[in-house]
């Protein structure tokens, strides 16, 4: 359409564009404008990623149409350096305060904190109350917000910086270094998904069943792409040249690109249509010519084992993917000598990942190439599969990962990726493709809905015997990472507890709702929020106190493991709880307090939770590789294809090598992952990076510290430094210099180079589950004190202590990011948030938590280091989130006798289980 | 992509309503948003330069805000402590960054049953003055707002100003908001509370409960059954479940029918009580 041109002020330049005045000010900003800081994250307003200023006051960009600024001064994170007086601080508080994680929400973040303080004429009373007020429109999934509050008062104030800590060269590991890719994340400047792609670039959009169960036929598809000019193509299952089936683990790959003819859930793809960006993006994709008839679907798990219930995959009996079983000792006599068995049922469902950035990407043909940038969390992985749909070799296949806004467990399946790469194979043109919203929450994978029973049992004395655990784990469709979950729960059902009798089975098993996947702590989560409300039960009933309880039952490095495993070192779950019983004394002691100061419906509580989470595949391989390289010019490169998430692979990779290398972390260049320059450092999953990738840039880093000092001629002792291309050499004998252009470079340019792999010494489980499932596990315990309104059944957390055993904290301020953050979503998954497939696609009825639902977290690190990792370091990322659910449930029933047995604790369901604790008192009595 | 009008007055916008049938564009936060992927079609009739329907202004008989003015603006724009709850509304309104587009006429043309601003305003008993080219008429708001996301406005009419009568400019207020989460939430159950009292004896209370019905309720028995109370500790359980008989709450996501009527009888217990507390003050 040929549109009058706007006048804008944008950033103080004006400017004039030639758009609709309809046109949302969010997509002139990016597509006309080129200033891509400006994220979209919802089009709805409801996530404040898209945050500007307008006339100094912050708007969403997505609900704004440009028609209305028309003339108004607008500011976006790129002109803030120039627009707003606090900008230099508050960047800098930022960075030191660690409050970007994955950075995508950070411009709409630092867009409305700054026009929060320059709306003040004096800032040094600001409170934390004001800052939640004013930042309460923006979500973020990463960081847990606290740091963010921090960063955002400290700036206000004017106190004194954080002082990252002062690196030197050779002694980084264990200091709060500023992440290294903080930088261009508080400056809007990271490339995401959606943030780049060639000009000529053409619009994919999918088109997806609107039922649970269809079947479907395709009208006159040519008469349709004839009558809507700009539309290049459509295709569908017939046009994949290779094999129309993906999946994670390879031999229970199932899931198509394009259904044929009947679709298994809601959001299931079936074509695609590609054509010029404005023609595509203004397609109403209900004109498409196609014809539904929907089926009754399989939507339970019970009706998916009903024997005459529709099989979703033929050859999967009972609709049963998988089943999972771990077995030790005499579960049923263990449980009949017991003095006390407890019995429960409890039940999750549904979680969406609701990172903030939307899978986006682009592909490209180059030559008989085809190049795939996107967001991603498993760049080989993705290689992988996309080969097999394109009929190509993996080597014809590269992928080059964007920064990714947030992953959580989602972003390792596929999404936006065979179908851009297939549009640009067939059409040899640049395509580029955005998931909406709803298109996002309705069509990638979830956390895994669960129905758990369990007994446990114990001695008088507070001994555990036996656990018999059983859980069905709805998968949906789709294999997806199902067996994952169903093979990882039953070692972990236990928790981080010595139990001599223990039977966990598991089944994962298909209806026709959306593929659930990976979702940080692969079932371990839901497992965990049913286990360790068990073991409060079995406590109370005997008369211990909680944590006692759980410090007489914890795991030692002498005791086996539910798999039969002796860990013999880096058992720190005895050493949290021990951590943490200060800070128990003093909280049950003021809950205590408040309840008989006050006779006020508001009851306060205190509850705990340990947890364990092995790092790395479940009895798989499961290697990384790291290269290091020497350039002539006197720098090293990191060759470094773990995918930075947000959680610190690029930063925590970097202190490793840069200690084991001696010199400082700024002399690496860091290249990223891509598959055709990064060897394959495995997938960003399983808590695994800084173990297993980390530990293969240990390795290299010694390697190559080796090969230069053979440049010298020096031995292992030797010291080195270098100074432009001049390298040092101080060993035993006098000091040399060598001049490294003079040497020659290797095929990658390098003068010395050094390549390591490692792969966590595991083995596989035996029937009965008996085996070395992980080399390593890591341990955690959190607290958390709640006031629960007994009226209302609403729960505010108000303080969360956790304490995790990362055998080695490489980075303390990541760190305590992953644990902030792991509380936080712990928080959502015990108090709202559940997806309810066909409804909730949008991030106002789907509900996480937002900067005033988290409460000041306390992180505990216990470095009990494992002779495996490096400088003794396990995994952390998904451990955060476990026991945060199960302390939260504990301590709403310490305050009001409510006890939760279906997940989440929505205020009705509080209330609930609260009038019925009621009744059953008054029954006792 | 839609067509797109901008007029500069009232008149000229009534007059393109009338003209093009459009979508009245006021601060966007439920136009763009109920998009969900379909592309923006028909005709937009923004209203943001319309400057004559911008602001609040005090006669000595009322205040009449500008349906054009945000919910930020009426957040810091109003005195009065009868006004309490209708700003405490204003600022729990989405997010800062909402309220800073979102506009009252908006609110109550959308009339969304968990519309914030609905409840406190039927509680002040506000009457809306709709405009078009045949002229102007004013309703209470009780009646404009006829169910679900339905109202009396005809499609040629923009909703020009709200207006406040100022008997209620020092009456006690307040306004609860009951959400799973403390920002950016759609409530489970509100209830906005506006009493007048004098000589600690109640004259007049207004008590309006969102959320619970297709509509936001007035809950008129009750209100009368106060009139005439003396203040007294415990007042508040005047108010019992059958004052909310008229209330039918559904069951969604957020929370079950049952969850609904409950919570709203403690929202209305509570907001009286804290109505009653800014006058005690």
């Amino acid at each position: 359409m040929n549109c009058p041109a706007l006048v804008l002020q944008v950033n103080g330049r004006k400017l004039e564009v030639a758009v609709s005045p309809a046109e949302r000010l969010s997509n002139v900003l990016r597509f006309n404008l080129g200033l891509t800081g400006t994220k979209v994250g919802c089009d709805a307003g409801d996530c404040g990623a898209c945050t500007v200023l307008v006339g100094g006051e912050p708007v969403c960009a997505c609900t704004t149409a440009i028609g209305q600024v028309e003339n108004c001064e607008v500011t976006t994170i790129e002109g803030l350096q120039t627009h707003a007086k606090c900008w230099p601080r508050l960047r800098q508080t930022f960075l030191e305060y660690g409050a970007a994680q994955c950075g995508f929400c950070t411009p709409g973040m630092l867009v409305t904190a700054a026009a929060f303080l320059e709306s003040r004429s004096k800032t040094h009373d600001i409170v934390e109350e004001d800052v939640l007020d004013a930042l309460g429109g923006v979500l973020c999934r990463c960081t847990g917000y606290r740091k963010i509050v921090a960063a955002v008062i400290s700036a206000a104030r004017n106190t004194a910086p954080m002082l990252a800590a002062q690196e030197q060269s050779g002694s980084t590991v264990g200091k709060s270094i500023v992440r290294l890719d903080g930088a261009r994340k508080v400056d809007g400047t990271d490339i995401f998904g959606a943030d780049d792609w060639p000009r000529e670039a053409l619009l994919a959009r999918v088109i997806r069943s609107p039922y649970h169960r269809a079947q479907f036929g395709f009208d006159d598809l040519q008469a349709f792409i004839a009558g809507n000019p700009g539309i290049h193509a459509v295709l569908t299952a017939k046009d994949i040249p290779g094999r129309n089936c993906f999946g994670v683990i390879p031999n229970c790959a199932d899931q198509p690109v394009f259904a044929i003819d009947e679709t298994r859930f809601r959001g299931e793809a079936v074509a695609m249509i590609v054509g010029e960006p404005a023609v595509v993006e203004n397609l109403d994709l209900r004109s498409f010519p196609i014809t539904w008839h929907e089926l009754p679907p399989v939507l339970t798990i019970d009706a998916a084992l009903e024997p005459n219930a529709p099989r979703i995959h033929p050859t999967r009996e009972r609709n049963l993917l998988i089943q999972g079983r771990v077995v030790r000792g005499d579960v049923e006599t263990a449980l009949a000598q017991a003095d006390l068995v407890i019995e429960s049922e409890f039940e999750t469902g549904f979680v969406e990942h609701a990172y903030i950035e939307p899978e986006a990407g682009f592909a490209r043909r180059v030559g008989d190439r085809i190049e795939v940038q996107a967001c991603t969390q498993s760049p080989y992985m993705d290689r992988g599969d996309l080969a097999a749909i394109l009929g190509l070799n993996e080597d014809a296949v590269r992928i080059i990962p964007t920064a990714v806004g947030g992953g959580f467990g989602a972003k390792l399946d596929l999404s936006v990726q065979p179908f851009i790469a297939l549009a640009a194979w067939h059409l040899r043109r640049a395509v580029r493709m955005v998931y909406s919203r709803p298109e996002s929450i309705m069509a990638t994978t979830k956390r895994h809905p669960a129905r758990i029973r369990a007994r446990a049992g114990a001695t008088r004395d507070g001994k555990l015997v036996a656990l018999d655990f059983a859980a069905d784990f709805n998968t949906g469709a789709y294999a997806s990472w199902g067996p994952t979950v169903a093979n990882r729960v039953p070692v972990h059902a236990s928790g981080p507890y010595y139990l001599p009798h223990y039977r966990a089975l598991t089944r994962a098993i298909h209806t026709h709702l959306v593929p659930a996947g990976a979702f940080r702590g692969f079932g371990v989560p839901q497992a965990t929020a049913a286990q360790e409300q068990l073991y409060d039960e079995l406590a109370e009933r005997l008369g211990i106190d909680p944590l006692e309880f759980r410090c007489l039952n914890s795991l030692t490095s002498e005791t086996p493991t539910v798999t039969g495993q002796v860990l013999g070192s880096s058992v720190g779950i005895g050493a949290c709880f021990e951590a943490l019983r200060p800070r128990w004394l003093e909280a049950k002691s003021a809950a205590r307090e408040a309840n008989r100061a006050s006779s006020s419906v508001f009851r306060r509580g205190v509850g705990i939770a340990g947890s364990w989470y092995g790092c790395g595949n479940t009895s798989l391989p499961n290697p990384s590789t790291i290269r290091l390289g020497l350039r002539p010019e006197g720098r090293i490169a990191l060759h470094q294809g773990a995918v930075d998430i947000g959680q610190g692979p690029n930063t925590v990779i970097a202190q490793i090598c840069a200690d084991a290398l001696g010199i400082s972390v700024s002399q690496l260049d860091l290249v990223s992952p891509d598959t055709d320059l990064t060897p394959d450092s495995g997938k960003t999953s399983a808590s695994r990076q800084t173990f297993v990738s980390g530990k293969a840039a240990s390795l290299a880093s010694h390697k190559l510290r080796k090969s230069i000092l053979e440049l010298a001629g020096e031995c292992e002792c030797a010291r080195f430094e270098l100074a432009g291309d001049e390298l040092t050499v101080a060993g035993a004998g006098e000091r040399k210099t060598v001049h490294l252009r003079g040497l020659p470079a290797n095929e990658f340019g390098y003068v010395a180079m050094a390549e390591a792999t490692f792969d966590p010494p595991t083995q596989p489980l035996d029937r009965e589950g008996q085996g070395t499932p992980y080399a390593v596990y890591g341990f955690g315990a959190q607290i958390a004190e709640v006031s629960v309104d007994l009226e209302l059944g609403t729960v505010r957390v108000l303080k969360i202590t956790a304490a995790h055993d990362t055998g080695r904290t490489i980075n303390p301020q990541l760190a305590e990011g992953q644990v902030e953050g792991g509380v936080a979503q712990g928080l959502g998954f015990a108090l709202m948030e559940e997806f309810v497939p066909g409804r909730g696609e949008n991030l106002h009825d789907y509900l996480i938590p937002t900067i005033g639902d988290l409460p000041p977290i306390e992180s505990i690190f216990i470095e009990d280091p494992t002779p495996i990792g490096p400088c003794g370091a396990k995994g952390l990322g998904e451990h955060t989130i476990i026991p945060t659910a199960p302390a939260i449930l504990n301590a709403i029933y310490d305050a009001s006798g409510a006890r939760i047995r279906k997940l989440p604790a929505t205020p009705d369901r509080v209330l609930e289980a609260f009038a019925s604790s009621r009744k059953m008192r008054g029954r006792h009595v | 992509m839609a067509a797109y009008f901008r007029p500069e007055t009232l008149a000229e916008a009534v007059q393109v309503l009338a003209q093009t049938g459009g979508t009245p564009l006021a601060g966007g936060t439920d136009v763009f948003p109920s998009l969900q992927g379909s592309p923006l079609v028909g005709t937009l009739v923004d209203l943001s330069r319309v400057s004559e329907l911008s602001g609040i202004e005090v006669t000595s008989e009322a205040i009449h805000i500008g349906g054009h003015t945000t919910w930020s603006k009426i957040a810091t724009g109003l005195s009065g402590r009868g006004f309490d709850g209708l700003r405490s509304a204003a600022r729990q309104l989405g997010s800062v960054q909402t309220q800073n587009c979102a506009t009252i006429a908006g609110n109550l043309c959308n009339a969304s049953p968990a519309a914030d601003g609905i409840p406190c305003l039927l509680a002040l008993e506000a009457e809306v003055s709709l405009v078009s080219t045949a002229g102007v008429r004013r309703i209470p708001l009780d009646d404009f707002i006829v169910g679900n996301r339905r109202t009396l406005r005809r499609a040629d009419e923009i909703l020009s100003v709200i207006t406040i009568s100022r008997r209620w400019e020092e009456a006690g207020s307040s306004f609860l908001k009951l959400g799973a989460r403390r920002y950016l939430v759609i409530s489970i159950a509100m209830v906005a509370a506006v009493v007048r009292v004098e000589e600690k004896q109640i004259q007049e209370a207004r008590l309006a409960v969102g959320s619970c019905s297709a509509r936001a309720l007035r809950l008129r028995e009750l209100e009368n059954e106060l009139r005439g109370q003396r203040l007294r500790p415990g007042l508040s359980a005047v108010a019992r479940e059958e004052h909310l008989s008229s209330l039918s709450p559904i069951g969604d996501v957020r929370g079950t029918a049952e969850y609904r009527r409950s919570s709203a009888l403690v929202l209305v217990r509570r907001s009286l009580e804290a109505a009653l507390e800014t006058i005690d003050r």
